[in-house]
Formats: structure tokens, C-alpha cells, sequence
């Protein structure tokens, strides 16, 4: 056994060695990203600080988050800015959310669209709920967005983000969201995955399933 | 002494592993600080480009962009207002169409060449015929800009993200995120927020 051991760290020793140059870089890199946690940690204290300072200003921007009025008839969106919106993101009611950030200009999003409303429909008695998330432009809710939902009778919750300031809001939702859609996240209290990909209706289904008891 | 001789493999083994797991984390495509590759893509004239073609630049202002995503088409006179400003002191534009034109056949290089016609672009179009380039710099979507600074070791990536904070209203920016790091490039200065994140349309494979 002892033997077995020793050859098995003595490959490894051979391996490693060859390995040496990478091996420096990762440990460079690895030094470089506890750095990194240390910065973002004293970042994130300070953020903090500056969030007290602004919480007031910050509700009023919430607040002033108003229902898109539609003169043409019977949808009526739900506008959010990101602080608005974060509350979709952080809900801890043993539910499972699916939540897919879409817009009508957006080919794949459009495409996988039918299989998030299949998902809604087919899940909703085991606790799942699609919401889709619209980034599509505010001045084409009325031309394009309101359109798409009722000629397609989107049946899951739609609601909009409009919020300019993607920079500050996109890490939040995930900091690996390089910011491209399609991209979706699905959650449970605090069990959260984040995909940025297009979904066919078994891939869906199987990351769905992970979040299931 | 022995034990300690003993441990060495040990602590190297940990290392090994280690570079597995972290491996593993890092993403693909470029990093702030990598040396970018030269290539040779279609400009829509029918002239290749490279890097190399540019003697006096000082680095580059390369811009994954297209005519069929509604983000880029709304950045489209800010990549030129770039150019514009910034060839002339050493970093031109060099805007490159990654998507797969059987997908999307508005992207075609004819259709290309009309949009650059349009709008009157000062800067080379280029496809990534093949889908190549794209995944070497890690671009995802358009528009995704990669800011390159020449040196003697390469171009050297020093900021990687967005154009700006306002993809709606070009007078309602704050801040110029692009600008912001060839403007400190040029002073031989730092770039200060070396990444930035915006809503693209991704990259059609």
C-alpha cells in the first residue's frame, strides 16, 4: 500500500515538475485573488456605508416605479428599475423561480420562450414559477412588448427592468453575467443558478428538477 | 529533515490539484493584461487587416459589433464619435462583425458594407469569417469592446466591457467608460475601471 502511495506522489512529483511553470502562475494567481477578496471585502464595506447614506434616495427611485399606462387596451405592464426588481430575485418561500431575462429584439430569447411558458404551465402544481423579465426598450412597449404578449398569450408573469445603469445592476443579478441574453436564473431560498444560454424544453426541465425535493 | 523531505511531494500534489480546481474557474478568452493575438479578417472592401497594418497606433479600440442587434445599431454614431476622436491620437477603432451570417443574414458582409456606407463608419468593418477571432478574445455579445495598448511585448488588454453607462440616451451618460481608459492610456496612466458590464445581444453561433 505504502508503496502504491509513494509511486502515485511520485508521478504526481513528475507531473507537478513538469507542471512547475503553471503551477507558479496559479499560485501567483491564486495569491492575487485573495488579494482580490480582501479588496472587494473592504469594497463591499464601504458600499455598504454608501448604501445607508442613500437608502432614502434610493426608496424614492423605487417608488417612483409607475405602472406603463396603456391607451390601447388591456396590458398593463409591470416597469421596474433594478431596485425595484431586485425583490423577484429574493424571495424565500420554498418556491422555485425561474427567472429569464428576455427582450422581443432578442431571436434566441424569442425562440426559447414557448419552452419557459411550457415549464409554467407544466410545473406550477409542484411549485415553480416562471417570470419573465423584458429589457426590451421603453419606447417600444407599446409597438413592439405589448404586442408580442398578446399575440403570443404569454401566460407566464411578465414584468420589465428599465434601468440604464447596467454596469452597477448586472454584476448583482450575477457577477459571471457577462450581459449578453438569453440568460436565466433559477432559485430556491438560497440554492441559486445562473445560465447565460439558450434552453431547450429537456435542459430546462432537467435544471428545474435539481431544485425539486 | 526526512519528514519534511516527505512532505514536499505532498505540498506539491496539493498544488497540482489545486491548479485543476482553479483552473476550472477562470473563464475563457482574454484577461485584463493579456497579450491579444494579431489576426487577418475581411474589411468590407475585401482587404485583409491586421494589427500589424497600423505602424503609428498606439494601441486599438476594438469593437465586437452588427448591424442586427439593436444594442450596437443604438451605440453605432458613438463608435464612430470614437474613431473620430481617437484615431488620430494613435487609437483607431477596429470594429469586427462576429456572428454566424447563416444565422443571421443581415450580418452578411454585403449587407455590412451598405450599414458602413450609411453611416458614413471611418473605421475598417471586418468579419470573423469562420468564427475565429471572437472566442480568442472572449467576446459574448455586441457590442463588447477590448481596449489594446501597444507595446513591446504585444497589445496588451487593458479594459474589456462596455462603451458607456447609457445605451438609451447618449446625453444622459455619466460616465464614458471608453473614453475614460484611452483617455488615461494616453497619459500613460492607469486605467481605473478596467471592466464594465452592459446588456448585448449575444454572439450568433
Amino acid at each position: 500500500m505504502k508503496i502504491v502511495i509513494h509511486k502515485t506522489l511520485k508521478h504526481f512529483l513528475h507531473k507537478s515538475l513538469l507542471n512547475y511553470r503553471k503551477c507558479k502562475e496559479v499560485l501567483i494567481n491564486f495569491m492575487l485573488m485573495k488579494l482580490n477578496v480582501l479588496i472587494v471585502a473592504i469594497l463591499l464595506m464601504v458600499g455598504c456605508k454608501e448604501k445607508n447614506k442613500t437608502a432614502k434616495v434610493d426608496n424614492q427611485t423605487t417608488e417612483k416605479v409607475a405602472k406603463n399606462e396603456d391607451v390601447s387596451g388591456d396590458i398593463e405592464l409591470e416597469i421596474y428599475d433594478y431596485l425595484g426588481f431586485e425583490d423577484f430575485l429574493n424571495k424565500k418561500d420554498d418556491k422555485t423561480y425561474v427567472i429569464n431575462f428576455w427582450a422581443t429584439w432578442c431571436a434566441p430569447c424569442v425562440k426559447e420562450l414557448p419552452f419557459f411558458e411550457k415549464l409554467n404551465a407544466d410545473y406550477k402544481n409542484k411549485n415553480v414559477e416562471v417570470i419573465l423579465v423584458s429589457l426590451d426598450f421603453p419606447h417600444l412597449y407599446d409597438k413592439k412588448l405589448k404586442p408580442f404578449i398578446k399575440e403570443n398569450k404569454l401566460a407566464s408573469k411578465v414584468i420589465v427592468l428599465d434601468d440604464a445603469d447596467m454596469n452597477t445592476w448586472i454584476p448583482k443579478v450575477d457577477e459571471n453575467w457577462s450581459g449578453s441574453i438569453p440568460a436565466t436564473i433559477i432559485y430556491k431560498n438560497d440554492k441559486k443558478q445562473f445560465y447565460e444560454q439558450s434552453f431547450n424544453y429537456e435542459e430546462l426541465e432537467k435544471e428545474v428538477k435539481q431544485f425539486l425535493n | 529533515m526526512k519528514k519534511f523531505v516527505k512532505l514536499v511531494p505532498v505540498a506539491i500534489l496539493l498544488l497540482f490539484i489545486s491548479a485543476f480546481t482553479l483552473n476550472k474557474t477562470t473563464h475563457n478568452g482574454y484577461e485584463i493584461g493579456d497579450v491579444a493575438e494579431d489576426f487577418s479578417l475581411k474589411n468590407i472592401d475585401g482587404n485583409m487587416v491586421s494589427l500589424a497594418d497600423y505602424k503609428d497606433a498606439k494601441g486599438f479600440i476594438v469593437t465586437f459589433t452588427c448591424n442586427t442587434c439593436p444594442f450596437a445599431v443604438m451605440y453605432e454614431d458613438r463608435v464612430q464619435a470614437l474613431n473620430e476622436k481617437y484615431a488620430a491620437k494613435g487609437y483607431p477603432v477596429i470594429a469586427i462583425m462576429p456572428n454566424n451570417t447563416d444565422v443571421k443574414p443581415g450580418d452578411a458582409l454585403p449587407e455590412m458594407k451598405k450599414r458602413a456606407e450609411e453611416k458614413g463608419f471611418t473605421f475598417p468593418y471586418l468579419i470573423d469569417e469562420g468564427q475565429k477571432v471572437y472566442p480568442k478574445f472572449g467576446a459574448t455579445k455586441t457590442p463588447h469592446i477590448y481596449i489594446l495598448e501597444k507595446t513591446n511585448k504585444g497589445n496588451i488588454v487593458k479594459y474589456i466591457g462596455a462603451i458607456d453607462d447609457n445605451h438609451k440616451d447618449a446625453s444622459a451618460v455619466k460616465v464614458k467608460f471608453v473614453e475614460n481608459a484611452v483617455d488615461a492610456l494616453l497619459k500613460g496612466e492607469e486605467v481605473q475601471q478596467k471592466e464594465t458590464k452592459a446588456i448585448g445581444c449575444s454572439i450568433k453561433v
